[in-house]
């Protein structure tokens, strides 16, 4: 029987695209699988890995300390390197199979470029770079009572849809929740027709959770031919210097077009800063765009969405596309000369001033504070 | 050969951004602008036209005041405009605007040798899908977030920028590239390109047009034909102000680093 991606009930079970480069997995997979995790236990469903590559079996196992109950794996030598046309086919083929209801990706480089062929191909909705998924609906209402300034009445009524003029119950379909508009809006996505319901996930901001299961490793039968792929890899390349890792960071310090005065001396002091508190530099787009510092070290809704547990941003005004990168950090210290900058309407701590000669006080400051700990 | 680039008004987000009671974008209030990554598409569709006279195509869905954008990209030297545009095709979503604008691409004609162009994403949806999707539909390989091309006969060398380096790879023509800010710096229009761009031909695409090829249909297209639906919209509330600290000297940072060590976050 032909593939029916509106025959929604012949879906079951949560699957994850388990991004891998050459042969070692991408951390987001692991935060994609412990989400996946939980909505699989919402929907009292199973939690599926796929996972492409060559010779890839010995990163399959490790996905099941994070929860996820088996793993599709689909060696060949055509697996080696990403490319759009060999995954897409291998992975469209296994879903029309296997039919699982929903199908997560990292919203990595790779994931968006492969998450829209495959759902084109499947003919089914995909949310792009999500930050928030729910199935359950008490759970979901109550994460729009936090995160939305929504009426209560709203929220309360939630759960019908009209689809194409029928009431439709939401209660089993995911809702994906992403920014739009640059982080003015938010808006929560579902794909009530069509299964599976596929999303881009924002990597660093899924939260990854240990949570063992006795996993079992697949190798379902598939077809790929090297005339399936029609383009040629020629080379991989990785970046020879190191990245700034700031989604894995504790303490940011991130500059912004304040430090234009000096930027040399801007980014120095940054620097000093990052290493008393034992953390790493980030900046705003503004320093980015001016070719000031490179771009993997940019936080917000272009840049990376960080989460740590200080936050101190020098010399950023603080436009709603830096703070959509920034604002759930734990605690965000905020220096700026104008006392009017909308980052202080995020800031735990506010001081008003000049940054050259703020932060060198402030690295004598707590350098001293950890000297008396 | 012809290089048909795809682009798409969008409301300035970097400016003021003006939210409706609703939850909804007052898009009345805001500028309307090219789409940033869509202008590094046709700079390097205008690129490649310096160098080997081919001609550039820019096609757009969008309400009729589209057409204004589609002159501004003429006076850049693009050679013609087509705006698809239609009641039918509002409301979609990704895959139904990818399926349109496929039909329209199809519908003006793809040859061999020719070349199709994307902007990574557009800033008010952030999707980044509509450029590969419109590549399944025709059936053409794609390359996404293009930071280098370079053409040597049928086929392109790009660099394919990935977060932790990139990949270099060769497709062969017809192929859709998606193109990221880092491939080039967009040239302004010219006052001799503002003169010429009312004379050059603007096709128009309406639901007429389109409605007997194979990817148009009422359930694939517009607010009905799309997969994905908007469960509700909101926006985020503002975080409580914290505190703001007196003074900007050595006894106000004391004071932070006090407060941090007492908290036991540093």
């Amino acid at each position: 029987m032909a593939f029916n991606s509106a025959d929604t009930a012949a879906f079951k079970n949560v699957w994850v695209f388990c991004e891998q480069r050459q042969g070692v997995m991408m951390p987001t997979t692991f935060e994609l699988i412990s989400e996946g995790r939980k909505l699989a236990n919402e929907l009292g469903v199973e939690l599926c890995g796929i996972l492409l590559g060559d010779n890839v079996d010995g990163i399959a196992a490790e996905l099941g300390q994070y929860g996820a109950d088996k793993v599709y794996v689909y060696n060949s030598p055509l697996l080696k390197d990403y490319t759009t046309d060999g995954y897409t086919k291998v992975i469209v083929d296994a879903v029309e199979d296997i039919k699982p209801e929903i199908l997560l990706f990292g919203a990595s480089n790779i994931g968006r470029d492969l998450a829209p062929r495959c759902a084109a191909r499947l003919h089914t909705g995909l949310c792009a770079d999500c930050t928030h998924l729910d199935i359950d609906m008490p759970n979901y209402k109550g994460f729009l009572r936090e995160a939305s300034t929504l009426p209560e009445e709203r929220i309360e009524k939630l759960g019908t849809v009209m689809i194409n003029r029928e009431p439709h119950s939401v209660e089993r379909d995911l809702k994906m929740t992403r920014p739009a508009f640059g982080g003015h809006l938010m808006a929560s996505i579902i794909c009530p027709r069509f299964r599976p319901a596929m999303a881009t996930v924002r990597p660093g901001v899924m939260k990854k959770r240990e949570c063992p299961k006795n996993v079992e490793i697949l190798h379902p039968a598939f077809e790929l031919n090297a005339s399936d792929i029609k383009t040629e890899v020629t080379e991989t390349v990785k970046a020879a210097k190191k990245l700034v890792d700031l989604i894995g960071a504790d303490f940011i310090v991130s500059v912004g077009r304040g430090i234009s005065k000096d930027v040399e001396k801007g980014i120095a002091l940054a620097e000093e800063l990052a290493e008393v508190l034992g953390g790493v530099v980030g900046s705003s787009r503004a320093c980015v765009d001016a070719g000031w510092i490179t771009a993997d070290h940019q936080v917000g809704q272009t840049g990376k969405t960080v989460h740590p547990k200080v936050y101190v941003a020098l010399g950023i005004s603080g436009a709603i596309q830096h703070k959509a990168g920034m604002q759930e950090s734990e605690c965000i210290i905020a220096v700026n000369k104008n006392e009017t900058a909308p980052i202080f309407e995020v800031a735990d701590y506010g001081i008003v001033g000049d940054l050259f000669k703020v932060v060198p006080e402030l690295i004598e400051s707590i350098k001293a504070a950890k000297a008396a700990k | 050969m012809k290089i048909l680039v795809t682009v798409k008004q969008v409301p300035d987000t970097s400016g003021k951004v003006a939210v409706n009671p609703d939850g909804t974008l007052d898009r009345a209030s805001m500028q309307t602008i090219i789409n940033p990554d869509d202008l590094n598409a046709v700079e390097a569709a205008l690129k490649l036209k310096d160098e080997l006279g081919c001609k550039v195509v820019a096609f757009t869905m969008g309400p009729p005041p589209a057409e204004g954008m589609l002159r501004e990209l003429m006076a850049m030297g693009v050679d013609e405009g087509v705006l698809i545009t239609a009641r039918e095709f509002g409301g979609s979503d990704t895959y139904a605007t990818s399926q349109i604008i496929a039909a329209g691409i199809d519908t003006y004609g793809i040859d061999d040798d020719d070349i199709i162009l994307a902007g990574r994403q557009a800033i008010d949806g952030d999707t980044a899908q509509v450029g590969p999707q419109i590549a399944e539909k025709l059936h053409l390989p794609q390359v996404a977030y293009a930071g280098e091309i370079t053409k040597n006969g049928n086929e392109l060398t790009v660099k394919r920028i990935l977060e932790d380096g990139y990949m270099t790879i060769k497709v062969k023509t017809p192929c859709m590239i998606t193109c990221i800010k880092e491939l080039n710096e967009p040239r302004y229009l010219s006052v001799g390109g503002a003169f010429e761009a009312y004379s050059k031909p603007l096709v128009t695409m309406t639901y007429e047009t389109l409605k007997d090829h194979p990817l148009i249909d009422k359930s694939t297209i517009g607010l009905a034909g799309s997969p994905t639906n908007i469960l509700t919209s909101f926006t985020p509330p503002q975080k409580g102000a914290g505190m703001m600290l007196e003074g900007a000297g050595k006894e106000t940072t004391d004071k932070l680093a006090g407060i941090l060590a007492a908290k036991h976050i540093i």
